[in-house]
């Protein structure tokens, strides 16, 4: 397809239609709606199905019935309507459906507010529901990559039955930049575990997460730790930015992570040799390269649009043989390029470099 | 020779049922199997399976079945009939699941008038968790959370579904009903068969509100507990059709 | 009209409400007996005197009665 000037939520509607995503059931709520009025013009047009749900929960459960029957399915929403699909998310991941969820996430806790934050990393990558469960976790930093990501998400879900969810900041959500989509559906086999209505001609499907057996309820969790082991093995995304000589490190992720590589630019012009480590998976988090690198470094420089909650993961995988310090804005402030710069050479200063 | 009479149908599965003795959940079900079997549509069914006393009806009803949260069964039902429209959905749904928790979504299911057909089994009380109040608990009854008796003033009068369900113009049939004796079975299959026809004809939103018992929570035998359906449910219950769109055209 | 009602007995919990609404009372619940789950079965003491009018196998609610007619 011809590359396009899209809007990020406009971007990942697309890009989930022309994957072959063929159910979509959001809910108003800033700053994700132009992806749910997106899926309103275009879907039905492209043979999929459309509804506006009465709540975040109502839609979360959609996609769920959608999912159990063989539709690849969809919802998107903002940190606080996420917030309401974690039971049903929860839900899809023990039924083992594969479900793509985008958050686009703004300021909380609360009603919190509409500008970009990076608060939601917990909810996230910790799941927000009941139950042992994991739910890969991709964070796009531009709109081609959140296209890309989308696809990506579905592919993911599909092959491992399982819930994945695209965590795009408010900046993805809104900003517009050129972004070209593989235009080929994604090929998933069918799903002859879906309860499709086709009992008639093969034995009936159950799609179920209750369990009341416990060694039941524990077999099927130990085939779900198995199945987050090889999701862990084979699906862990990063990039390296001037990573080959570096000295220091930044380890930051989404749009931030792109001002982020402002700062490594402006400070290796002026002789520092640091780089910058981006997780694109968040979970599974990118722990044994980050701790591979973290052992050259002089120190480690965490920044989020948080309090520091990438920062937990960071400093597991780091240990204690290296410092790491942290920089974040809250609210929906963004740092900008040269505010990183100077906080990292406080911390330079303090190593008497 | 022998002609057969009556004989279990194909609807049910050879799973037996999990509910007390003389719940009549299970002459319930009986009667959504037979239908489904009657109409030709098990086949093709899905069944959605709320949360309460018949959770574990995804093991008894003879076609694919999808267990859904507590009280987001009219949620995965439009899920599931939006995506294929061509198959019969029911959701399978108790009024702590429907009445309570899940309020929202049935009214949306009816206002969207979602093709897809609705069991309410309406035992006014939470059976599953050990007899506590449910929004249809009836005034003064007592149960393990209105100890006291439902006291109106605190925890409101009880609500009637299918009355309130009747105003939502997206909803095309809705009566209620009850299963006490063999008259009133064969009038509750006979507007559970109404339902699914209407679903079967592509006509929206239809649900079928069903009075039942539930002796263990009620503290009664299952004799008392269908005296209990006449004399103090269905008065304030009134059996009936409340909406049927088709009937003025 | 003569009938045939048979239990499937193992599957009865003894919960009589067919005993209740036999419009000839020719059920009981068999106090001699008890099944595999632990109730007393449900059964016809009176057998030929069934109508096969299925009123019991209405209002049974775990399904565990079949009612046929024996045609003259």
């Amino acid at each position: 397809m011809a590359k396009q000037l899209m809007k990020g939520n406009e971007a990942i509607a697309k890009a989930a239609i022309v994957a072959g995503c063929r159910a979509y059931f959001g809910y108003p709520i800033t700053p994700q709606n132009e992806l749910c009025e997106y899926m309103a013009k275009y879907m039905r047009s492209s043979g999929g199905v459309f509804v506006q749900a009465e709540s975040e929960v109502a839609a979360i459960n959609m996609v769920y019935g959608a999912a159990a029957s063989g539709a690849l399915s969809m919802t998107s929403s903002s940190s606080p309507g996420i917030a309401l699909k974690q039971e049903g998310i929860s839900y899809c991941a023990g039924a083992e459906l594969p479900a793509l969820i985008v958050s686009v996430s703004r300021g909380g806790p609360g009603l919190g507010g509409i500008l970009p934050s990076q608060g939601d990393y917990n909810q996230a990558t910790r799941g927000g529901g009941n139950g042992d469960y994991h739910v890969p976790v991709f964070a796009p930093a531009s709109i081609q990559e959140a296209a890309s990501l989308v696809r990506k998400g579905l592919i993911v879900a599909a092959k491992y039955r399982n819930p994945v969810m695209v965590l795009a900041d408010g900046v993805i959500g809104q900003m517009m930049e050129p972004v070209e989509l593989d235009p080929n559906p994604i090929d998933i086999e069918a799903f002859p575990w879906a309860a499709d209505g086709n009992s008639g001609v093969r034995p009936r499907n159950i799609v179920n997460s209750l369990h009341l057996d416990v060694d039941d309820l524990e077999n099927h969790n130990k085939h779900l730790q198995a199945k987050y082991r090889a999701i862990e093995e084979n699906e862990t995304m990063w990039e390296e930015y001037k990573m080959d000589d570096a000295e220091y490190m930044f380890v930051a992720y989404g749009t931030p992570s792109r001002i982020t590589k402002s700062a490594v630019d402006e400070l290796r012009s002026e002789g520092v040799k640091v780089g910058l480590l981006r997780p694109i998976s968040l979970w599974p988090f990118p722990y044994e390269v980050i701790h591979r690198f973290s052992k050259k470094m002089k120190f480690i420089f965490v920044a989020e649009l948080s309090s520091g909650q990438m920062l937990v993961d960071v400093k597991l995988a780091v240990g204690y043989d290296t410092p790491v310090h942290f920089y974040g804005r809250m609210g929906g402030n963004i740092f900008e390029p040269l505010e990183l710069v100077a906080e990292f050479k406080k911390h330079q200063e303090v190593l008497g470099q | 020779m022998t002609t057969t009479v009556f004989k279990k149908t194909r609807g049910l599965t050879d799973v037996p049922f999990t509910y007390c003795p003389g719940c009549t959940h299970g002459i319930i079900h009986r009667l959504v199997a037979e239908v489904l079997e009657e109409l030709e549509l098990l086949d093709t069914a899905v069944g959605i399976a709320s949360v309460g006393c018949s959770v574990m009806s995804y093991e008894f009803f003879n076609c694919d079945m999808i267990q859904a949260a507590h009280g987001r069964a009219p949620a995965v039902a439009t899920g599931v009939k939006r995506t294929h429209p061509d198959k019969t959905v029911f959701t399978y749904q108790g009024d702590g699941d429907m009445a309570s928790i899940g309020a929202a979504e049935i009214v949306h299911a009816a206002h969207r008038s979602e093709n897809i057909t609705v069991i309410f089994v309406n035992n006014a009380i939470y059976g599953m968790t050990g007899g506590q109040m449910a929004p249809t608990t009836l005034p003064g009854h007592v149960t393990t959370t209105s100890p006291f008796g439902r006291d109106t003033t605190l925890q409101g009068e009880p609500i009637r579904m299918s009355e309130m369900l009747s105003t939502i113009p997206g909803s095309y049939y809705i009566e209620r009903v009850t299963v006490i004796d063999p008259v009133s079975v064969r009038k509750a299959k006979t507007a559970i068969k109404k339902a699914f026809q209407a679903q079967k004809d592509k006509k929206g939103f239809s649900m079928i509100e069903v009075l039942s018992t539930c002796n263990v929570g009620w503290g009664v035998t299952p004799l008392d507990a269908l005296k209990q359906i006449k004399n103090d449910m269905i008065p304030y219950y009134p059996l009936g059709v409340y909406k049927d769109k088709g009937a003025n055209q | 009209m003569r009938g045939i009602v048979t239990f499937d007995e193992n599957r009865c919990k003894g919960c009589g409400l067919c005993v209740n609404v036999c419009p000839v009372h020719i059920l009981e619940l068999d106090q001699t007996k008890v099944n595999a789950i632990g109730y007393h079965p449900s059964h016809a003491f009176a057998p030929e005197k069934c109508i096969a009018c299925a009123s019991c196998a209405l209002m049974c609610p775990d399904v565990v009665i079949t009612v046929e007619r024996v045609d003259q």
